[in-house]
C-alpha cells in the first residue's frame, strides 16, 4: 500500500489545482493537486473542510435525547446514526431489547440502505456510468439520465421512495424521526402499514435485481478498465454475523488484509479501540482510523459495501447470495480490490435490503407491543452498525446524573478517509499526471470519491448546484487556467 | 339578564369575576397564550394574549370581562405582534426544536406553528444557560426556559413547595431552585408534583421518558394549538 503523493518534498514551487467543492456527494470536500511545470503529480489529496462538533455539544445532554440529536448529523442515513447511538444507550440502560424491537429496528435500517443505496447509483453515480466520465458535462447529472434513460431514473426514484416509505412508517417522518429509542422502540408497525408496505416489496425486489443487472452490465462492457480505474490493495472492516454472515445491524468485527487473509474476527466491538486507533492529520478534519497491528502507515483499511460483500462467508438472503457469488467468480473467486466494484457491491447489498424486508413484513411479531426494555445502569456504552456506507461507531460516557460527559463517534466516511485518498492519487497518477487539466479528467477524481458514496459533512448535497472552481497556478503563483462553474451549471473561464 | 361582550363579532357570555381569557375559553374561542393556564392565578407576562378592547390592548387573562365590551383578537395586527413576541421568546432562550423531545408537545413551538412563523427573525443571543440534572426524576434545562412562571405558581400555590422563583431583572431574569446549592435534586421536588408537569415547553422534563410517544400521537401532531383547548393536555 502507497501513500507517497501524500505529501510533496518540496511543495514551494508547484502548481495548485483545487476541486471545491467536490459534487455528487453528501456534504462538503476539496481535492488539492500540487504539479510541476510539466503537470507531473506530486501531492494528492481530499480535504473534509467542514467541522460538526457533535461530539463536543451533546456533551452535557441527557443520554435519551442523544439518538435524536445525532441523527441529524445526515439527512441521507439518520436512522443509521439514530440506531447506533440507540444500541450504545441499551447498554448503558442495561437493556437486552426484545426481539420485537430488533426486527422493528432491522426494518427501518433495512428501509434506510435501501434509497440510501438507490439514491446514490441512481442520482449520483448512474450519470458517471451510463454517459462516461468525461462526457458532455451539460449531460452528465440527473436530469440528463432523466432524458435519456427515464425508465431507469423511475426506477432509483420507485426503490428511494420505497426506503422512505419504510422509514417513514416505522419512525413517524421520512426523515429524522423518532421510532428507536434506548432499550427499543417506541412503536410496532400496524397490519394496515405492513399491507400497505406488502403490496410493493415484489416490485421493489424486482427492481434492485434489475439494479444489480444494469451495473452488472455496465461493469463487465469494460472489465479491464473497471478493474484498474484508481484501484490499489487495502485491508477491509465490517461487522459479521457468528456464522460469517452479512449482518447490517449487529455483529462482531471482521477484517482482512489486502491478500485476503484475516487480521481479526468475531471481535466484541465493545473493545472496538484495542483495534482501531484514530489519527489526525493537519490538512483535514477528519481522522484517520488505522488497525494497530498493521501501524499507522500500513493499518488503513476500507468500509462499506465492498468491504462487507468482500469479507462475509455468505449473505443470508436467496437472491442477493446468488448475486454475491456471480460477482465473486467475476472477480476471480477471491475478494476484489477495485474501488468501481463498490457500485456493484452496493446493488447487492440492496437487494439485499429488498429481501430482508420482505422477511420481515411477514413476520407477526411487527404486530408487537413488547417494545421496551431495561436493565442495569451502565456509564458507558457502545453501538456500532453497518450504515450504507460503512461501519458506524457510536461510543458515549455519562455521569451520575445522566449526562453525556463524552463521546467519540466514527462514522463510515471517516473509515474509508485514507482510502478515498489513495484512490484519489491512483487517478490522479493513472489520468491526470503530465496532462493538459479538464473538467473531464477532473472528473475522475471525482468519480473515484463517490465510488465510496461518502458523506462528508452528512446532509448537505446539492446536485448540479454547487459551484466549482478549477485554478491552475504556475512555479511562479500566476494563474494561467482557470475553469468556474456556475451554480446555474454554466461555465466560463 | 346575562352580561356579554363581542369578540371578533361573536357575542360571549360570561359571568361575574370571568377575565375574557376565562369567558373566551369557556366559549370555546382561542386566544394565544403561553404563560395563562386556568388553574392558577393569571400572570400577565407573556403578553400575547393580548386583545383590544375598545380600542385599547390589553391583555385577556388578566382584563376582568365587561358588558357590552367590544374585543379585537383574531386581527392580523394583533397576530403580527405576537408572532413578534415568540420569535423574541425563540432567540432569547437555545430552543432547538428537532431534537427536543417537547417536539409535538410544546406549546411555544404549536404557539409559533398558528402564528405562521416560519422563521426567528431576530439575530439569535444563544445565552450561556445551564441544565440541572442533579434531580433523580427530573431534568431541568434552562436553555427552553420561558418565564412563564407557570412551575413557580404550581410549586407555591399547588404543591405548597416553593421549589422555584424567577430571580435578576430585565434580560438578566432566570429561574432559580429554593436551594442553598442552587440544584434542583437538593430540594424534595417530586415526579408527582404539579410544577413537574405544568411547563409548557421543555424546560422541566421527567428524565427516561423522552421519545417515547410516537410521532403522529403527540399532542400538536394533527391539530392546531387554537383547536386544542384542553389545558389539561399539558399535565
Amino acid at each position: 500500500m502507497s501513500s507517497e503523493l501524500e505529501t510533496a518534498a518540496n511543495p514551494e514551487n508547484l502548481k495548485r489545482v483545487v476541486i471545491e467543492p467536490v459534487t455528487r456527494v453528501e456534504g462538503h470536500g476539496k481535492v488539492t493537486l500540487l504539479l510541476d511545470d510539466n503537470n507531473h503529480v506530486h501531492q494528492a489529496r481530499f480535504h473534509i473542510v467542514e467541522f460538526r462538533g457533535f461530539e463536543k455539544f451533546v456533551q452535557g445532554r441527557p443520554f435519551w435525547e442523544v439518538p435524536v440529536m445525532v441523527q441529524r448529523l445526515c439527512g441521507i442515513c439518520p436512522v443509521s446514526h439514530n440506531l447506533a447511538a440507540c444500541k450504545a444507550m441499551d447498554m448503558i440502560i442495561g437493556a437486552k431489547i426484545t426481539p420485537v424491537a430488533d426486527k422493528l429496528r432491522r426494518l427501518m435500517h433495512m428501509g434506510q440502505i435501501l434509497q440510501s443505496h438507490a439514491l446514490h447509483f441512481f442520482h449520483f453515480s448512474s450519470p458517471d456510468l451510463l454517459f462516461g466520465f468525461d462526457s458532455d458535462i451539460g449531460k452528465r447529472n440527473i436530469t440528463g439520465i432523466v432524458e435519456s434513460y427515464p425508465d431507469i431514473a423511475r426506477q432509483g426514484v420507485a426503490l428511494r421512495k420505497f426506503g422512505q416509505e419504510v422509514i417513514h412508517l416505522t419512525t413517524g417522518k421520512r426523515v429524522h424521526g423518532t421510532g428507536a429509542i434506548p432499550g427499543g422502540v417506541n412503536k410496532n408497525l400496524s397490519l394496515e402499514e405492513r399491507d400497505y408496505l406488502l403490496k410493493e416489496i415484489d416490485q421493489v425486489i424486482s427492481l434492485s435485481q434489475s439494479a444489480v443487472e444494469l451495473i452488472k452490465t455496465i461493469y463487465s462492457a469494460r472489465t479491464d478498465f473497471h478493474n484498474k480505474f484508481g484501484s490499489y490493495r487495502s485491508s477491509f472492516m465490517s461487522l459479521v454475523r457468528e456464522n460469517g454472515a452479512m449482518d447490517l445491524y449487529h455483529g462482531g468485527l471482521r477484517a482482512k488484509d489486502e491478500f485476503n487473509q484475516t487480521i481479526f474476527d468475531h471481535i466484541d466491538y465493545n473493545q472496538y479501540w484495542d483495534y482501531i486507533h484514530e489519527e489526525v492529520k493537519s490538512w483535514s478534519y477528519m481522522k484517520c482510523p488505522f488497525i494497530p497491528s498493521k501501524g499507522r502507515k500500513e493499518g488503513w483499511y476500507r468500509v462499506g459495501p465492498l468491504a462487507r460483500v468482500n469479507n462475509c462467508d455468505f449473505i443470508p438472503t436467496l437472491l442477493a447470495e446468488k448475486e454475491r457469488k456471480t460477482f465473486r467468480e467475476f472477480c476471480g473467486g477471491s475478494a476484489t480490490q477495485a474501488t468501481l466494484a463498490y457500485h456493484w457491491a452496493r446493488m447487492i447489498e440492496m437487494l439485499h435490503a429488498a429481501e430482508v424486508i420482505k422477511e420481515l413484513l411477514d413476520d407477526a411479531d411487527l404486530q408487537s407491543d413488547d417494545l421496551v426494555s431495561s436493565g442495569e445502569r451502565n456509564l458507558r456504552g457502545v453501538g456500532v452498525i453497518e450504515a450504507p456506507r460503512g461501519t458506524l461507531i457510536h461510543h458515549y460516557r455519562i455521569n451520575e446524573d445522566e449526562q453525556i460527559v463524552r463521546a467519540n463517534l466514527i462514522v463510515a466516511t471517516t473509515h474509508n478517509n485514507q482510502a478515498m485518498n489513495e484512490a484519489v492519487r491512483r487517478v490522479a497518477l493513472q489520468y491526470l499526471d503530465g496532462q493538459q487539466i479538464s473538467e473531464g479528467l477532473l472528473n475522475h477524481i471525482e468519480v473515484a470519491i463517490r465510488a465510496f458514496d461518502p458523506c462528508l459533512s452528512c446532509a448537505t448535497h446539492a446536485i448540479g448546484k454547487m459551484p466549482l472552481e478549477v485554478e491552475l497556478i504556475d512555479a511562479n503563483g500566476s494563474q494561467i487556467q482557470r475553469l468556474i462553474k456556475d451554480s446555474d451549471g454554466r461555465y466560463r473561464i | 339578564m346575562s352580561k356579554n361582550f363581542t369578540l371578533d363579532g361573536k357575542v360571549i357570555s360570561f359571568k361575574d369575576g370571568q377575565t375574557i381569557m376565562d369567558a373566551a375559553l369557556t366559549a370555546g374561542v382561542y386566544i394565544p397564550h403561553l404563560c395563562h393556564n386556568p388553574k392558577f392565578i393569571p400572570h400577565g407576562s407573556c403578553k400575547l394574549c393580548i386583545v383590544n378592547v375598545n380600542g385599547r390592548n390589553m391583555t385577556s387573562c388578566t382584563m376582568p370581562a365587561g358588558n357590552g365590551m367590544v374585543i379585537e383578537n383574531n386581527t392580523s395586527a394583533l397576530n403580527d405582534d405576537r408572532k413578534a413576541l415568540v420569535q423574541m421568546l425563540f432567540v432569547e432562550g437555545n430552543h432547538t426544536c428537532p431534537s427536543c423531545e417537547a417536539s409535538g408537545n410544546c406549546k411555544l413551538q404549536a404557539t409559533a406553528y398558528y402564528l405562521e412563523m416560519l422563521s426567528p427573525h431576530y439575530t439569535h443571543f444563544y445565552p450561556p444557560r445551564t441544565v440541572d440534572a442533579s434531580h433523580p426524576d427530573i431534568f431541568l434545562d434552562l436553555n427552553r426556559c420561558i418565564l412563564c412562571e407557570l412551575c413557580v405558581r404550581a410549586s407555591r400555590d399547588v404543591d405548597g413547595k416553593n421549589i422555584f422563583k424567577i430571580s435578576g431583572r430585565g434580560i438578566g431574569s432566570h429561574l432559580v431552585v429554593n436551594a442553598e446549592s442552587g440544584k434542583l435534586g437538593d430540594t424534595n421536588f417530586a415526579v408527582t408534583d404539579k410544577a413537574a408537569r405544568v411547563c409548557p415547553t421543555g424546560a422541566i422534563l421527567i428524565k427516561r421518558r423522552g421519545y417515547k410517544t410516537p410521532i403522529g400521537h403527540r399532542i400538536y401532531d394533527h391539530k392546531k394549538i387554537n383547536e386544542i383547548q384542553a389545558e389539561s393536555d399539558h399535565e
